[in-house]
């Protein structure tokens, strides 16, 4: 199989293109190894301030290290489940931040010890649940929504995620501003007795997110590859087509929904986990349109450029901290949403597929435009 | 009798679309639906496909009652459509789309001799394998369309304006390959534009206009109909 023949004449314009080509052409044992060298070096991120002249530029200032790491692993997370929904189904989902709250707020009810149920279990006794909580919001939400179709979906999840921070800010029970405490951090212990993932040290909690990030990646792709992924893939792309050729698209849009939820819920066990408090000003709706930004930033439909965008909109601002701009003296942090912005208008200017495209995201585009304008 | 249409009535909305619409189709016919823009022949495809519900009437198929069957099951029963326009799976290879058609079959064998099938109807198809379905020509996505129907292996094959944004010669071919599929076994109804290919190649054919069947004959009959001449065919 020549895999020249698929792209006449597209050859050598890109030079990400030619990387991914190339890399698709190696013999097996290469390209494990490839994988397994990425994943190595992520895990030795943490250290990436000892590499001699670069390394002082990539760390950030204002936070440390390590827990900037966490935090882009959990914004991956996130956008590695909502790239199913969008990516992959091709469902705008504006509320996405919901299942993240679901997730978390089942932690801290579980866990908490400011918690009404009382039951203060540790934080992994609570991780099936809050995963299963968060995968039956998505089919509640998802089995009367999913057939409405495009904008109108839009709107109604980002209903969803409105109802969840509202219901959190004004019950007694999810107990609004003031939130949970103390909600337990994994478990685990150094050599010297110590907690292994303490609050001074975030290194841990980032090779857990790792961990987590590389597990959510196998199963999305083993399923992309299947007769699921197949449906996925023609829902998006004609949902009517799909219907005709005989997929039962209601339920791939609830299984997409569903896996997108479950992976947004491991998004916030694994958030309320390390920062030990939450309250419902964590859960604005900010957080749901940037990880779609993420996602459509990095180039939607495939896993690189979901855990690429979803890396950049965590680390782009965490490094902006502790900056001062030459002309007011602030910090640059504060202007990070400006700043952030400029960068997505440029990407999208130049890269309208996103960092790392994929062609059939580009084939379709394409495709809905002579459908906007017949010529 | 394959397929017949008890009485249908279908609405958008406030605006009714089809009224009261009977129609049969027996086994190894093809029937055309012809009509003006807007004349419900669409409307009708989406129907029987059940990609819209009708209100009112029954749908018998294969001498089951499929009024309420979602349409992926209505797949599985024997009924395949090739929708009108760009139905076609842009992003996906020429092959992929195909393989697509063959979505609720299992037999891997049965399969890709419906492939080379398809690819002895449509030659093109085979040359065009490995491209992505987006990036062909009208025509040949036309090709691709009827390709993709086929390889669900259906009893009834419905086709939704076949020869659209066409060019004549190759309006002729994708008639004679759409006789060529009945020849094969497959029974076709068919909704097209071109009233005067269609009528010339079906054995019967109904008009419709705004939502109604006015006329119904076979094909000769209609051909040599005055008021059809007049409004279809743009002879005087």
């Amino acid at each position: 199989m020549s895999s020249t023949a698929a792209t006449p004449g597209k050859n050598g314009r890109r030079l990400n293109g030619n990387l991914r080509g190339w890399f698709a052409r190696q013999p097996v044992w290469v390209r494990i190894v490839g994988v397994l060298a990425v994943i190595a070096l992520a895990y030795l991120l943490p250290y990436t301030a000892e590499i001699p002249l670069i390394g002082p530029q990539i760390v950030t200032e204002g936070i440390d290290w390590p827990s900037a790491l966490f935090n882009m692993s959990y914004y991956v997370l996130l956008a590695l489940g909502l790239n199913v929904v969008v990516g992959y189904a091709g469902l705008l989902d504006l509320g996405y931040v919901g299942f993240f709250a679901v997730g978390a707020y089942t932690v801290a009810l579980l866990t908490s010890p400011d918690s009404r149920l009382g039951t203060e279990w540790p934080w992994l006794a609570a991780v099936p649940f809050a995963i299963a909580v968060a995968m039956i919001s998505g089919l509640i939400l998802g089995w009367p929504t999913l057939r409405l179709r495009g904008d109108y979906l839009a709107i109604v999840t980002l209903g969803f995620a409105e109802i969840i921070r509202i219901v959190a800010q004004s019950t007694e029970t999810l107990r609004g501003d003031r939130g949970f405490t103390d909600i337990p951090h994994p478990p685990g212990q150094q050599t010297d007795g110590s907690a292994l993932f303490g609050v001074r040290d975030a290194t841990p909690y980032y090779w857990l997110g790792l961990t987590v990030i590389i597990l959510v990646v196998l199963g999305v792709r083993n399923l992309d590859r299947s007769r699921v992924g197949r449906s996925w893939l023609a829902i998006r792309e004609d949902e009517e087509a799909a219907e005709i050729m005989g997929v039962r698209t209601i339920k791939y849009k609830l299984w997409a929904f569903a896996i997108g939820a479950c992976i947004g819920g491991l998004g916030g066990v694994m958030f309320a986990g390390q920062q030990g408090f939450m309250n419902s000003g964590t859960f604005v709706l900010q957080f749901s349109i940037l990880v779609l930004a993420g996602v459509v930033m990095g180039g939607s439909g495939n896993i690189p450029g979901a855990i690429l965008g979803g890396a950049l909109i965590s680390y782009i601002p965490d490094r902006l901290r502790g900056i001062q701009d030459p002309i007011f003296h602030t910090d640059l942090f504060g202007f990070r949403f400006a700043i952030f912005g400029a960068v997505i208008i440029l990407i999208m200017i130049f890269r309208p597929q996103g960092l790392i495209p994929s062609r059939r995201r580009a084939m379709e585009l394409k495709d809905r435009e002579k459908e906007a304008a017949p010529s | 009798m394959l397929l017949e249409l008890q009485e249908i009535s279908l609405s958008y909305g406030r605006i009714q679309a089809l009224h009261e619409i009977s129609l049969t189709v027996d086994q190894g016919e093809i029937v055309a639906l012809i009509g003006a823009n807007g004349a419900g022949k669409s409307t009708t495809m989406r129907a029987v496909s059940g990609l819209r519900p009708v209100s009112h009437g029954k749908i018998i198929f294969d001498g089951q009652d499929i009024t309420k069957l979602r349409a992926d099951l209505r797949v599985v029963r024997g009924v395949s459509q090739s929708p009108e326009g760009r139905g076609i799976f842009p992003g996906m290879t020429v092959r992929d789309n195909l393989e697509m058609g063959a979505y609720t079959r299992r037999n891997r064998v049965e399969i890709n001799k419906d492939l080379d099938r398809a690819f002895s109807l449509f030659p093109r198809l085979k040359e065009r394998e490995r491209q992505m379905g987006g990036t062909m020509s009208g025509g040949e996505q036309q090709m691709l369309a009827v390709g993709r129907a086929l390889m669900s292996r259906p009893k009834l094959l419905l086709l939704d304006e076949p020869s659209m944004g066409l060019a004549p010669m190759l309006i002729q071919q994708i008639f004679d390959i759409i006789v060529e599929i009945n020849q094969q076994g497959t029974t076709i109804l068919l909704v097209e534009q071109n009233a005067q290919q269609a009528l010339s190649r079906a054995h019967r054919a109904y008009v419709l206009e705004t939502g109604r069947i006015v006329k119904s004959g076979t094909g000769s009959e209609l051909l040599s109909d005055p008021s059809v001449k007049d409004a279809y065919l743009g002879v005087a």
